[in-house]
């Protein structure tokens, strides 16, 4: 087994590879805005660092969010082409899911919360690094204070409101590594993992920028 | 002929999903998904409902194509990719996945730029493009006037719109004469029994000061439209054909006369004109009238391969390989304001590559 997992649906940029017993390399870059520029950089690097090609890969793990759109779908999108140029399943997971793993917060419950932008965070509750309590959303910080009052917390998200997350721990961002390890664990168990579509957990911005294509209703 | 290049072309600039695959001059597919009726409601081109259009439709229009084409893809020599310009955020999409693919292939990347590639299409009707070729680029989304020396290195902007593209102007003057959506065809139609001579319109920016060879279709919209509605006001019957007739005839007089004389000032005895705009009837017989009467070649391709799609930048892709362009690097970014200038993105030179902490490592796949 060898699973390839990524995830760009946080401000980090990470890439890892998984035998099904360990992670055999890994990078993470964090660059909000370079998504698109450096995963591939950061694919072949591993690889080379593993010393493997792609061809090797048996199947890929994605990070399906939620976070900001744009980043988000660089990995889907590579995640859904490499599944059908190398004929390898493509498995998801939730990218909060992910952080929660890596918390290593055995003693629950706690919170796992990312930077949502526009003075927003997604966040979800966690009984163990293993088991999300709540579906992921989308919220303004004080809007679920009451709701996450007494919990640790990890990510970004909970690093930015201190006011509604007093006991905000590392990490940040997700890392590809802990993601990998999650997804090998759930499938040495026979557990299904998440089909590979983004969660934007928001309705697009219906805004027409000037100066473009005009579509007039029929 | 089997040993041209056999690249895959992919296209998300906008809001179609395009996948072609062509052989050199040769066109095997062209996989179009569009999401054009999902932005109906809100009047134009949402960026982020194309982009999410875009992921879904994807690898089923990779699929699609590939199927059409009769092709595997270990066969391809390439893969390209519009770089730019578009919608950032759509063309990213299409960059991650023709990335991704050529990576897990081991085939050449080359990120091309979109107006070039409506350019290029045309050889897939006409065979090779003749060098320089003057190309007239008329749709909602764009409106200029190029000179290609060479498709893959030397393309000239000469003009374009001060302000709305031509296609534009179809789509709003048939709304203001509730001729429903598009606007380009319906206004085709009824401009055939009408008059193009009834109305005088303005032709913009052809008086003797104004930029030769650039264009302005806002007047002329303000123009028909007050026309329009006086005729209203006044309770008079509004001449629906005439009025279509009049104000395509004063588009594409203006289109097709910067045109020719860009030809005759440049000394080019070829004109192309590409985009979604260059299936108007009109615009196309009086192109050929003048280009006749100019001694100009007019080398239009047929619809489908005028609106955007990937066959379009397959042939571009195509004509990269064929000329050993050098591929792109695997940091390629989607570049929303690529100018035409540069039709294709090459790999860093290695004299810059100190420049790039980024620098992916030479050992390449099934290399
Ligand atoms: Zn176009």
């Amino acid at each position: 087994m060898l699973l390839l997992a990524l995830d760009t649906a946080t401000p980090a940029v990470t890439v890892a590879l998984h035998d099904g017993s360990s992670v055999v390399a890994a990078s993470s870059q964090v660059d909000a805005r370079r998504h698109g520029e450096l995963l591939l950089p950061a694919v072949d690097r591993v690889l080379a660092e593993a010393g493997l090609r792609l061809d090797a890969v048996t199947g890929v793990v994605v990070g399906v969010g939620p976070g900001p759109y744009t980043g988000l779908r660089v990995g889907l999108m590579t995640a859904d082409t490499f599944g059908l140029a190398l004929g390898v399943p493509v498995h998801g997971v939730c990218t909060l899911d992910g952080l929660a793993y890596e918390s290593g917060i055995e003693t629950g419950p706690f919170v796992v919360a990312t930077d949502a932008r526009r003075k927003e965070v997604y966040w979800a509750r966690y009984a163990d690094p293993r088991t999300r309590l709540t579906d992921a959303a989308v919220d303004r910080p004080a809007d679920i204070a009451a709701e996450v009052a007494g919990f640790p917390a990890v990510g970004a998200g909970a690093v930015l409101y201190p006011d509604t997350f007093p006991d905000a721990r590392a990490p940040e961002h997700v890392s590809a590594a802990s993601l990998a390890s999650l997804a090998a664990e759930k499938l040495a168990a026979g557990e299904e993992l998440l089909a590979p579509r983004p969660l934007y957990l928001r309705r697009p911005d219906a805004q027409v920028p000037k100066n473009y294509k005009v579509v007039t209703p029929k | 002929m089997a040993d041209e290049p056999l690249v895959l072309g992919i296209e998300t600039s906008c809001d179609e999903t395009g996948v072609g695959i062509v052989r050199g001059t040769t066109l095997l597919a062209d996989a179009v998904a569009s999401s054009v009726d999902e932005h109906a409601r809100f009047g134009g081109v949402v960026p982020e409902v194309a982009s999410r259009a875009h992921l879904e439709a994807m690898v089923p229009t990779i699929d699609r194509a590939l199927k059409e084409a009769g092709v595997s893809a270990k066969d391809l020599d390439g893969i390209a990719v519009t770089a730019g310009p578009g919608l950032a955020g759509a063309l990213l999409v299409g960059v991650s996945a023709a990335k991704a693919y050529a990576y897990a292939l081991g085939k050449p990347l080359y990120g091309v730029n979109h107006l070039a590639s409506h350019i290029c299409v045309d050889q897939l009707e006409h065979g090779t493009l003749p060098e320089p070729t003057m190309a007239l680029l008329v749709s909602g989304g764009h409106s200029s006037l190029l000179l290609s020396a060479d498709i893959t290195s030397d393309v000239r902007p000469l003009g374009a719109t001060i302000d709305d593209a031509a296609g534009e102007a179809f789509d709003k003057i048939a709304r203001v004469l509730n001729l429903g959506f598009p606007g380009g065809p319906v206004i085709d139609r009824y401009a055939k029994e009408g008059d193009p001579t009834a109305i005088t319109f303005p032709r913009g920016l052809t008086g003797p000061r104004d930029a030769a060879y650039d264009f302005s279709f806002s007047g002329l919209k303000t123009s028909v439209a007050r026309w329009i509605e006086a005729k209203r006001a006044a309770g008079e019957d509004v001449p629906v054909r005439d009025v279509a007739a009049s104000f395509q005839e004063a588009v594409v007089d203006v289109l097709t006369r910067k045109a020719v004389r860009a030809c005759k000032d440049e000394g080019v005895d070829h004109l192309m004109i590409g985009g979604g705009v260059a299936a108007n009837t009109r615009l196309r017989a009086l192109a050929q009238e003048r280009c006749e009467a100019a001694g100009i070649r007019l080398r239009v391709p047929r619809p489908k391969l005028c609106t955007d799609n990937g066959a379009m930048v397959a042939a571009l892709g195509a004509e990269m390989v064929a000329r050993n362009r050098s591929a792109s690097a695997w940091d390629l970014s989607a570049d929303s304001s690529l100018p035409v200038t540069e039709p294709h993105v090459p790999g860093h030179s290695p004299a810059h590559d100190h420049d790039h902490v980024h620098e992916v490592s030479k050992e390449n796949l099934y290399s």
